[in-house]
């Protein structure tokens, strides 16, 4: 009766094994590690350039012990393990010189860092450490809040800007088009006027949705963005903000940011082991500046270059490839008035383009611009790090209205999506301000993991030393399924590379401390039977199964709680959360599944059983 | 070893009025309390700057006190906590300053004083934030409590799932009560303790109702007071070793976990002691005033198959 098939015998072993497995890489700690990302936005992060580190490190004699290649949304890591720190230190140096041969202006960030120690055919089964939380582990958080009205308001701008144009080239007289808040009022003379105006514009601007109405003797319509539009504005405003807030962390050369979007208009940062907050805030807080001017291809300025000199008024550049452009000093525009950039294609030649909008400003001086200048070169270079690169400088063609730019050349279709998000990357796409921030240094970070950890063991030996003096042999089946539930929980967070937090840590302690009712529950039932007269096989047995409808219950309840903390629940109450659900979980398949397996594995197979070790039975005098 | 040499099933259900009277008056207590003082909130639901800085000798608290009051701050906390070196500063949110530099601001002030101070922890909170983590947690408690009811009336039935969800609700409301009177800080880790501290009451409660339903099966002639008196009884060992276990956990918490679970391990630990307290005596009495009967409890047993059943 107290036997289980062999199969549930093996699903418990296996339930072990795997647990084992996946705590283990918990336990190797980190060993001393470099890390490759790209400094500027232009610069790829690859499986190459994991190849070429490792090709530049071994022609200095030095060997990592592995080295991993990670993308983190677009943007690539490289990561190299070594056995110390000499040699971690001398391979940073190693890799500067091969990878940056202008120290001045590096291509790659080359980053001391730490890695998980544990080897690599533990890695190679997907088995990872969990993620330590910043509250353990020290660093930055901030929560940003983007000013999504300013992304709608700078777009309304260009809407008005592409409706004036609309209208002019449809020879439709409107005595005024302005952004009126968040819409575009254009205003007519005559309701003749204003019903072909709207049909056109309603062609013209499908994204809009356009109202008619009047007002004293003036014809007015109105446009608004429709939902769909606006969220595609929120949208694009969130992923631009995050992709530029890539690009300058990675300027730090933090190792494994967090940048995630948080409800439809936040966007949490963790910088985990950064202490100079100030420097955080200040990357955190800067624009990349875009830039257009007129290059200088005249005889004078070409032969200028050739001899290194800088006529005045001129300023020299250079492209992505190296070369040297002479531009104008004067500005055209700004990244202010660019909105997007999207790579696309011609639609005659199919080749590949980069399509940018500008706002109405900027697509009225891009008109004039563009009418006195055909067939001479606009250059638009980004400013990264207070130095200027040329991204494109493409041969203007003819008059460009309207706004919608369209660069096309001599480019691949990935040349063109790299130039439109370097384009779009280079500012933020609306403004962002601090909500949230918090600050752990690293030795509270250490002194929580150890509070938090020894806790726990506290905890958890008080409860064993007491459950075993209680129920003897039971109480130790109990203790071994307390300790399988830990390793069980421990391995579910780690596959789900779960983030551990100090709340987090609590709730493994709190998850232990509930878990022995399970046990207990078990272990009075089996004593109750015993003491209502019946032989020691069928206690355990109807223990095990009668207990198991209230622990069903009872802990169906707690997962409600957990479920609803997991909902609402935002920062250390979510670390909460989610190890207190999966606890119960294990919890439940420890003591139901793995103590039975473990009283049946001693007890099942004697079948003259007298007594079991469960502590004292005491029966109450019959009357 | 055995704690419980139970001869007799113990009358727990004799003094119950009284006991309920006295809970009663916990409670309003409690509410009183609450309307009365109000909770020391965290920075997390005000919003405001919390600084932690780490001195190598002990701490010049007055001198700290004068610094920041030299910038303007009128209302701000400054607070040993743990050591006499560390310091606890809480400034509040200004309107019209910029909170990104308010923390740097502080800190130079303080390291102009006394060149050995450290910054070991900043947390800004937005007030913004504030107010959405305020109304998530009523959310929560809200999801919990009717999530718990529907889930046991279903489960059980109407009279037991209201008398459980008020007696924990009145669990819930005295570690409120605690908090008020006392003045701890209510920070975000206690919410998440009084709401776990909710499931593990409801989880006790569940126990007692359990082994009541059973023994309606089992003694069918006993009456609803008896009832209720021998399944208290039959579980009160389980109950004690259970929450000693829990108790020792979390009393390691509190004594070796630090600031940080410091609170939170002492609602989890008000939360068992009343837990215990009004599953056997707040919900079980509870459900024998609503008038619970065995019909409630035990369900006709249907027999399987096609067969009509002859009444």
């Amino acid at each position: 009766m107290n036997r289980y098939p062999l199969w549930k015998y093996l699903i418990v072993l296996a339930a072990v094994l795997i647990g084992v497995l996946y705590t283990l890489p918990n336990l190797y700690g980190e060993s001393p590690a470099v890390q490759i990302a790209g400094a500027k936005t232009a610069v790829k992060v690859d499986q190459n350039t994991l190849a070429r580190a490792e090709q530049a490190l071994d022609q200095g004699g030095l060997r990592p012990t592995a080295g991993s290649f990670e993308m983190n949304g677009p943007v690539g890591t490289v990561r190299l393990r070594f056995d110390s720190t000499d040699t971690q230190l001398k391979a940073k140096d190693q890799l500067e010189k091969a990878l940056n041969p202008d120290p001045q202006n590096p291509d790659y960030t080359i980053a001391l860092n730490l890695m998980t120690a544990s080897p690599n055919w533990l890695t190679d089964l997907g088995a990872h450490p969990m993620y330590l939380g910043l509250d353990l582990r020290g660093g930055v958080h901030f929560l940003l809040q983007v000013d999504m009205q300013g992304a709608l308001t700078s777009r309304y701008d260009s809407m008005a800007g592409e409706a004036r144009t609309t209208l002019r080239d449809a020879k439709l007289k409107a005595e005024d088009v302005e952004r009126n808040q968040q819409s575009v009022r254009a205003t007519f003379a005559t309701e003749a006027d204003r019903d072909a105006a709207v049909d056109t514009l309603r062609r013209a601007m499908p994204e809009m949705v356009f109202t008619t109405g009047r007002s004293g003797d003036q014809w007015l319509v109105d446009g608004k963005l429709s939902p769909a539009a606006i969220t595609q504005v929120q949208d694009n405003a969130l992923k631009q903000n995050i992709q530029t807030l890539h690009n300058r962390i990675n300027e730090l050369g933090v190792a494994e940011p967090v940048i995630q979007q948080q409800g439809g208009d936040r966007i949490v940062v963790q910088l985990p082991g950064v202490q100079d907050v100030a420097k955080a805030k200040d990357i955190l807080g800067r624009t990349a500046t875009l830039e257009i001017h007129m290059v200088d291809d005249s005889p004078t300025a070409t032969a200028a270059l050739a001899s290194g000199r800088v006529p005045f008024g001129l300023v020299r550049y250079t492209d992505r490839d190296g070369r040297p452009l002479l531009l104008r000093r004067q500005v055209i525009l700004t990244g202010e008035n660019l909105q997007d950039a999207q790579p696309g294609r011609d639609h005659q030649t199919q080749q590949p383009t980069v399509n940018l909008t500008l706002d109405s400003k900027g697509a009225r001086i891009f008109r004039d611009v563009t009418r006195d200048n055909i067939g001479k070169r606009m250059a638009i270079v980004l400013f990264e790090n207070g130095k200027g690169e040329v991204v494109t400088a493409p041969v203007i063609r003819s008059e460009i209205p309207g706004g919608q730019v369209q660069i096309s050349g001599s480019m691949t279709a990935q040349e063109a999506a790299d130039v439109a998000l370097l384009l779009r990357a280079g500012a933020l796409a609306a403004p962002m301000h601090i909500i949230e921030e918090r600050t752990i240094g690293p030795s509270l970070g250490a002194a929580n993991i150890k509070q938090g950890f020894d806790s726990t063991l506290y905890g958890f030996t008080a409860i064993a030393i007491f459950i075993i003096l209680y129920y003897h042999l039971f109480g130790l089946f109990s203790t071994l399924g307390l300790s399988f539930n830990v390793l069980l929980l421990l391995a579910v967070l780690s596959m789900l590379q779960a983030t551990l937090t100090l709340p987090g840590i609590a709730a493994i302690a709190l998850t232990l401390g509930m878990a022995i009712d399970a046990n207990v529950l078990i272990n009075e039932r089996i004593r109750e039977e015993l003491r209502a007269g019946l032989p020691p096989q069928q206690a355990i047995h109807l223990g095990f199964d009668r207990a198991w409808a209230t622990i069903f219950d009872s802990n169906l309840t707690s997962l409600i709680v957990g479920v609803a903390l997991l909902t609402f629940g935002t920062g250390p109450v979510r670390g909460f959360a989610v190890v207190h659900c999966i606890g119960i979980l294990t919890s439940m398949f420890s003591s139901v599944v793995g103590v039975r397996a473990l009283a049946n594995l001693w007890y099942g197979r004697k079948r003259k059983l007298k007594t079991i070790s469960i502590g004292q039975i005491w029966k109450p005098k019959q009357d | 070893m055995e704690f419980f040499r139970i001869h007799r099933t113990i009358p727990f259900m004799r003094h119950a009025l009284i006991l309920n009277i006295i809970s009663l008056l916990t409670f309003l207590a409690a509410v009183f309390f609450i309307a009365t003082r109000g909770f020391h909130l965290s920075i997390e639901f005000t919003g405001g700057t919390v600084m932690e800085v780490h001195y190598e000798q002990s701490a010049p608290v007055a001198e700290i006190r004068t610094a920041i009051d030299a910038l303007g701050y009128s209302d701000f906390q400054v607070q040993n906590f743990g050591t006499s070196q560390d310091v606890m500063i809480r400034l509040p949110v200004r309107p019209n300053e910029d909170t990104a530099t308010q923390s740097r601001t502080v800190l130079s002030a303080l390291q102009a004083q006394r060149a050995d101070v450290q910054l070991r922890r900043v947390e800004f909170v937005g007030p913004q934030v504030g107010q959405e983590l305020l109304h998530n947690g009523l959310m929560a408690l809200l999801f919990v409590v009717v999530g718990i009811m529907v889930y046991l009336a279903v489960r059980f039935e109407w009279k037991l799932a209201a008398s459980c969800a008020l007696a924990n609700l009145h669990d819930v409301v005295i570690i409120l009560g605690f908090f008020a009177f006392f003045q701890w800080e209510f920070s975000l880790s206690v919410l998440a303790g009084v709401l776990a501290v909710l499931g593990y009451s409801v989880n006790e409660s569940v126990v007692v109702m359990d082994r009541i339903r059973e023994n309606f099966r089992k003694q069918r002639k006993a009456s609803v007071r008896e009832i209720i008196n021998a399944s208290i009884t039959q579980n009160i060992s389980r109950t004690v070793i259970t929450h000693a276990s829990t108790q020792m956990m979390v009393l390691s918490m509190f004594f070796f976990g630090g600031p940080t679970l410091h609170n939170f391990s002492l609602a989890l630990t008000i939360g068992i002691w009343f837990g215990i307290y009004s599953s056997v005596f707040v919900a079980a009495a509870l459900a024998m005033w609503m008038g619970i009967k065995r019909e409630d409890l035990v369900k006709p047993v249907k027999k399987d198959g096609p067969e009509v059943e002859l009444g």
